[in-house]
């Protein structure tokens, strides 16, 4: 039940609450470039759900095997050259920033070259993005908070496993579609507006993100509520609300 | 290489013609992430310019060996590497500044900027170019950072590097150091930028008519 809980959470967070574009500010590149069509921004966010998920994958599997300090891998390949104490030390995360950055260009490489193989009309709809995808932050980042997730946390049973590591990336993904279609659709009403001169184009666009970054703040706070009302409170810490506010 | 710009047109290019942030829209992402304090907008663009000028080196010094299909790749890897040391030297030596910063020092491996200035001029030009050109980059980037942070800081906080410029009674913008508050700015600041530009181009074509 807590896992549920938990999973809930991280989706509400990651798509809502700490949007990646209008909280966290990564893949803020297509938000203005490729925001002038609702149906082009649409499928930029599909292709970048997409990439995100699998990058999420990869990233938790190098992390928990290879990565990590005394990951099983890694331990294995120097136990042969070392003794096994010293095997059971080995901290790899000095070269995650390389190992990502080139596990994701290529996964990108590699599902284009798929995609274009065996699903053409797929290829037809979001393909001319994937290359772009390379470097989209957005991508990056949810490598890196999958990362702080398992090398960061001091109890190494609160380390996330690949469904809490999945659920991130691919409701970041819909975060990040939810973000970039609505901004397309009001940029399609703002192409009839009398917008003055400097303003047109990326000025205007940033404004108006920054009115929609006000907008998905009111929902700071959803997920402290949703956590309260969904885990079963002891009965003493229920009474003390209720006191205070009388 | 006759009609490629030298190292000093490259090196003044940089800093307000060719602005990467107001001029070509690049490295958006810690234009507006870390602009809530001026301390934060400078350790990041010292970090950026300490990466982008090894980059650019890098790259240049080994340009002739680059092959055109993996160019990408390499790039890619040659700026990885350096941020991986800028990382460990603030982790080491500022730790508080690392934290602020977070995953916003890893995610320079993706601004487009340092990308950009490899496939633009670094692949292209010898060493002292590209050099320079890192530099002119650099302080572009630098003035774009600490005028967004300068606006946010002062108006969010009434305070400048931490310092009180603003009287205490005034009313803390706190929506300005809130991530709304770096769209805005940044989006009123890039408007003005590009009015005064189109104002400064009109009155240079009068004076080149007259």
């Amino acid at each position: 039940m807590s896992y549920l809980i938990d999973i809930v959470l991280i989706a509400l967070s990651a798509a809502l609450i700490n949007n990646f574009v209008l909280y966290y500010f990564v893949g803020i590149c297509p938000f203005i470039g490729v925001s002038r069509k609702v149906e082009m921004a649409f499928g930029m966010g599909c292709a970048v759900t997409f990439v995100i998920s699998i990058a999420a994958i990869m990233s938790w599997t190098i992390t928990t095997f290879v990565l990590m300090p005394g990951a099983p891998l890694s331990a294995w390949v120097a136990g042969f050259f070392v003794s096994s104490e010293s095997a059971a030390k080995i901290d790899l995360t000095i070269l995650s920033y390389i190992v990502y950055i080139f596990a994701i260009a290529s996964s990108v490489q590699f599902v284009e070259m798929y995609v274009r193989k065996f699903f053409p009309l797929l290829y037809k709809s979001f393909g001319v993005f994937l290359p772009l995808i390379t470097t989209n932050c957005a991508i990056l980042f949810a490598c890196l908070k999958i990362m702080s997730n398992i090398v960061g946390v001091d109890d190494p049973a609160d380390a996330w496993d690949l469904g809490r590591s999945l659920t991130l990336a691919v409701f970041g993904g819909v975060g990040f579609t939810i973000a970039i279609s609505i901004m397309a659709g009001i940029r399609e009403e703002l192409e009839l507006c009398d917008i003055p001169k400097p303003f047109k184009g990326a000025a205007i666009t940033l404004i108006t993100g920054g009115i929609l970054a006000m907008a998905f703040m009111g929902f700071t706070g959803v997920d402290s509520g949703l956590k309260k009302a969904m885990t079963p409170a002891p009965s003493i810490e229920m009474k003390a609300p209720q006191n205070t506010a009388q | 290489m006759a009609d490629q710009p030298t190292s000093m047109e490259r090196f003044i290019q940089g800093i307000l013609p060719e602005n990467p942030v107001y001029r070509q829209l690049l490295g958006l992402c810690p234009t507006l992430a870390v602009t809530n304090g001026m301390k934060a907008a400078i350790t990041m663009a010292c970090a950026v310019g300490f990466v982008l000028l090894c980059a650019n080196v890098m790259i240049s010094l080994i340009r002739n060996l680059l092959k055109p299909h993996l160019r990408i790749v390499i790039f890619t890897l040659t700026i990885a590497t350096f941020v991986t040391i800028a990382d460990r030297f603030l982790a080491a030596y500022m730790y508080e500044m690392s934290k602020t910063l977070g995953p916003y020092i890893p995610l320079i491996i993706v601004n487009c900027i340092i990308i950009c200035r490899c496939e633009v001029c670094a692949s292209k030009q010898p060493v002292i170019t590209a050099a320079s050109d890192a530099l002119g980059q650099s302080i572009g980037y630098g003035l774009a950072l600490s005028s967004v942070a300068a606006v946010r800081e002062i108006l969010g906080t009434g305070m400048f590097f931490e310092i009180r410029v603003l009287p205490t009674a005034w009313p803390d913008w706190v929506i300005m150091v809130l991530p709304p508050g770096a769209f805005l700015t940044f989006g009123l600041l890039l408007g003005w930028v590009n009015w005064m530009t189109s104002r400064y181009a009109a009155k240079k074509q009068v004076k080149g008519s007259l």
